[in-house]
């Protein structure tokens, strides 16, 4: 099974073809994504299982020897990424029935979550650096069809946005990847770190290097570009803001990670400061945003950006433990913001409202949704043995075995502030004097409680399981930390 | 040649920065489009443009153009196609409802709906 | 907007169908020299919309009545199983094909399953491209 990696992104790809064949059917569009989603989480959970028994999978596409062909790569790191992706979007996908409307079912929603699931997929797969520009265009695409579906005065506004801000960013990533094909002469990522490394990465390099934080800064949301962010993904539905939220930054992320620990490993003193102070500043700004709303929407959104900060700082850090302790918090990330976009979806859809000063007593009510959102605020800021905790705990380690004391406390101080940005929804929500609340279903409030229920759960036994996903970690970190296993699975010497 | 092609990209990318920053959405689009096409010719120089004969196998040819920039280029093209078609209908469509293109109209968060 | 263009409407008639062989001979030409799916396609889609600028939308949906969705979809398809027809055979996705056959009225032709893949983006591009233009053009 020479293709097993290429799994988990063309089935989802062809049941979006197939979707396409069912418009107005919503019942079998149901059907079929979840099926499709299933096997491809299938498809990734065997392939972890292989990774972790034959090490890295390289299939070079066309039969073309490695440096010519694009090469697709899926290491530890991304066959972890791809599963959860699937993950996520299955329980999205679940949640959709109820909350999405038939309106937007018959409008290619399901196709469109499935291609940009594609998308995500194969940009955490590829192993060439243009491939991958491709695979963002695709999510990218997929992702202007999800913010814009429905057509609502506030969607079109904030979407025209968002799309000029990501054709300037892929514009830049074009141009990014002009300069290294001319300096490097090759776009397979392997062979381009080869080169860099016979050329021992001069100031040009360097330079791509910063353009390329640009890059995938805009599309991860870092310090001095994250602008648009807080806008955009205020727009959308909840389904389609808890997809983004947990999965589109971080593919920038992944990518910042993976072009920093694989291309650009000569002067860390420069670049990885860079990253270090822009992460450190992106956690700020988060957690001015976070504290500052009012909105149950935007906090959650600022959160996001907070997470960006914590997991580049971890990975600035480059050694075992900062690495690894970004790759946790990763993983644990977007389980996590999808638990808490649809948990906040749900307070929305009860109340009516996404202002918290026109919400209070929901724990007399809805007693159960309170407990799970307590337990998914406590996972996100951190506190043991929920799921946060241990990624923190290896990033605060790594930073201070690196040297980066204020760093840490930064990184430690900014728990607080989401601790304190979570609770705030909850005391609000919750606690207080009880609302006159909108007449909803019993019934459709139980089948939206039931996918955001799971992922808290999976969340909680991310945290708790944590002794059994160490050998998994250890292996994605060392394809980071040390290149050369990523170089010789691809280029076979 | 290069400094040639260099100067017309910068033209290219001077027009494009000014478009975008412009207020009326269909100069935006039109800045989008001339943007891509800066960045296309920019692969295409950054490959080199030496090379007299097309990247084919045939007998006696030695000197033939680097075919990599070129399918890049492609490929790059068709994706600046879709995404400028979509942004068309996007903007249209932002315009039917908006009943403005003045992106200074458009700005504004809930309070303003 | 209702306009006679009689001369517009009468040549449109006639280069119609020429634009469309052009891109027919230019999908295949893409077998050896400069052509291919992509531009075929779009020089297809560009005879159609010469059809929507001559008469209306409605004549025309009902001269060519295809679901340009099915159509995309019907392309993607076709790109995506060629690509995928490696796997059955355990060599690398899009490893293509090719031999040549001895074809009657043809002679000797080299057979490819590029080809195939090429024919998929043709739709996809016209599939594709006449959707959008459909949803501008459908409400004004």
């Amino acid at each position: 099974m020479i293709n097993l990696l290429l799994f988990p992104i063309i089935i989802p790809f062809l049941f979006a073809i197939l979707l396409l064949f069912f418009k107005e059917n919503v019942v079998m569009q149901r059907v079929l994504s979840v099926i499709g989603v299933t096997l491809g989480l299938i498809a990734s959970f065997y392939l972890l299982i292989t990774i972790k028994a034959e090490g890295v999978q390289v299939v070079t596409l066309g039969s073309w020897p490695a440096p010519f062909g694009i090469s697709m790569v899926s290491d530890m790191l991304s066959a972890l990424l791809v599963t959860t992706t699937l993950l996520i979007t299955l329980f999205v996908i679940i949640y959709s029935f109820t909350s999405i409307g038939k309106e937007r079912e018959r409008f290619f929603y399901y196709p469109a979550i499935l291609f940009m699931v594609t998308g995500v997929n194969g940009a955490f797969t590829t192993g060439d650096i243009f491939n991958m520009f491709v695979f963002f265009e695709v999510l990218l695409i997929a992702s202007y069809l999800l913010i814009v579906l429905g057509g609502e005065k506030k969607q079109l506004r904030e979407s025209i946005k968002y799309i000029l801000v990501n054709i300037v960013s892929s514009a830049l990533f074009v141009i990014t990847v002009a300069y290294l094909y001319s300096v490097v002469g090759t776009l397979n990522m392997a062979d381009i770190s080869v080169k860099i490394t016979e050329i021992g990465q001069p100031g040009i390099i360097t330079v791509i290097a910063v353009l390329l934080l640009i890059v995938f800064g805009i599309k991860g949301s870092i310090f001095p570009l994250y602008f648009w962010l807080p806008g955009s993904y205020a727009a959308p539905p909840i389904p389609v803001l808890a997809l983004f939220g947990a999965l589109l930054t971080k593919v920038g992320i992944y990518a910042i990670m993976r072009t920093y620990t694989l291309f650009f490993i000569h002067d860390t003193g420069f670049t990885h400061e860079i990253l270090m102070v822009l992460s450190i500043l992106t956690i700020i700004a988060g957690c001015i945003g976070a504290l500052a709303y009012f909105d149950l929407k935007q906090i959650i959104i600022y959160n996001i950006v907070i997470a960006v900060g914590v997991i580049l700082f971890g990975a600035a850090q480059m050694n075992e433990a900062g690495i690894s302790g970004a790759i946790f918090y990763l993983i644990h990330d977007m389980l996590i913001k999808g638990a808490l976009f649809l948990l906040i979806g749900i307070i929305i859809y009860v109340t009516g409202t996404s202002n918290l000063r026109k919400m209070g007593g929901l724990m007399k009510t809805h007693a159960p949704l309170g407990w799970f959102y307590l337990i998914a605020a406590f996972g996100l800021a951190g506190i043991p043995p929920l799921s946060g905790f241990v990624g923190k705990l290896l990033i605060a380690q790594g930073a201070f075995q690196a040297g980066n004391v204020w760093g840490s406390i930064i990184i430690l101080a900014s728990s607080l502030v989401v601790l304190l940005s979570v609770m705030r929804i909850f005391i609000y929500a919750f606690w207080g004097e009880p609302v006159a609340l909108p007449k909803i279903e019993r019934k459709s409030y139980a089948q939206l409680m039931f996918p955001a229920i799971v992922l808290v759960v999976l969340s909680i036994l991310y945290g708790i399981g944590t002794e059994w996903l160490i050998p998994y970690m250890t292996d994605a970190t060392n394809v980071l930390l040390d290149p050369s296993i990523y170089i010789d699975a691809v280029l076979g010497e | 040649m290069e400094l040639l092609m260099a100067i017309l990209i910068g033209i290219l990318f001077t027009a494009a920065v000014y478009l975008i920053l412009s207020r009326s959405l269909i100069k935006i689009v039109i800045g989008t489009g001339l943007l891509s096409h800066g960045a296309h010719l920019l692969i295409l120089t950054m490959g080199g443009l030496g090379g007299a004969s097309p990247p084919v196998l045939a007998e006696g040819v030695t000197d033939f153009a680097d075919p990599l920039p070129q399918a890049l280029i492609l490929t790059a093209i068709v994706i600046s196609f879709g995404v400028t078609a979509f942004m068309l209908v996007m903007a249209y469509r932002a315009y039917a409802v908006h009943k403005t293109d003045d992106m200074n109209q458009m700005k504004g968060n809930d309070e303003h709906d | 907007m209702k306009t006679n263009d009689v001369i517009l409407q009468t040549t449109t008639k006639v280069v119609f169908f020429i634009i469309f062989l052009f891109s027919i001979h230019i999908f295949f030409a893409g077998h050896y020299t400069p052509g291919g799916g992509f531009v075929g396609g779009l020089l297809t889609t560009g005879a159609i919309v010469l059809l929507l600028l001559a008469f209306d939308l409605k004549t025309v949906q009902k001269a060519l009545p295809f679901n340009f969705t099915i159509m995309t979809g019907i392309g993607l398809l076709l790109a995506l199983g060629t690509a995928a027809g490696a796997i059955f055979f355990n060599v690398p996705f899009f490893t293509h094909a090719f031999d040549y056959f001895t074809l009657p009225l043809f002679g000797e032709t080299s057979l490819h399953t590029a080809m195939v893949f090429d024919a998929g983006v043709f739709l996809v591009v016209v599939g594709s491209a006449i959707t959008i233009i459909q949803s501008i053009g459908g409400d004004s």
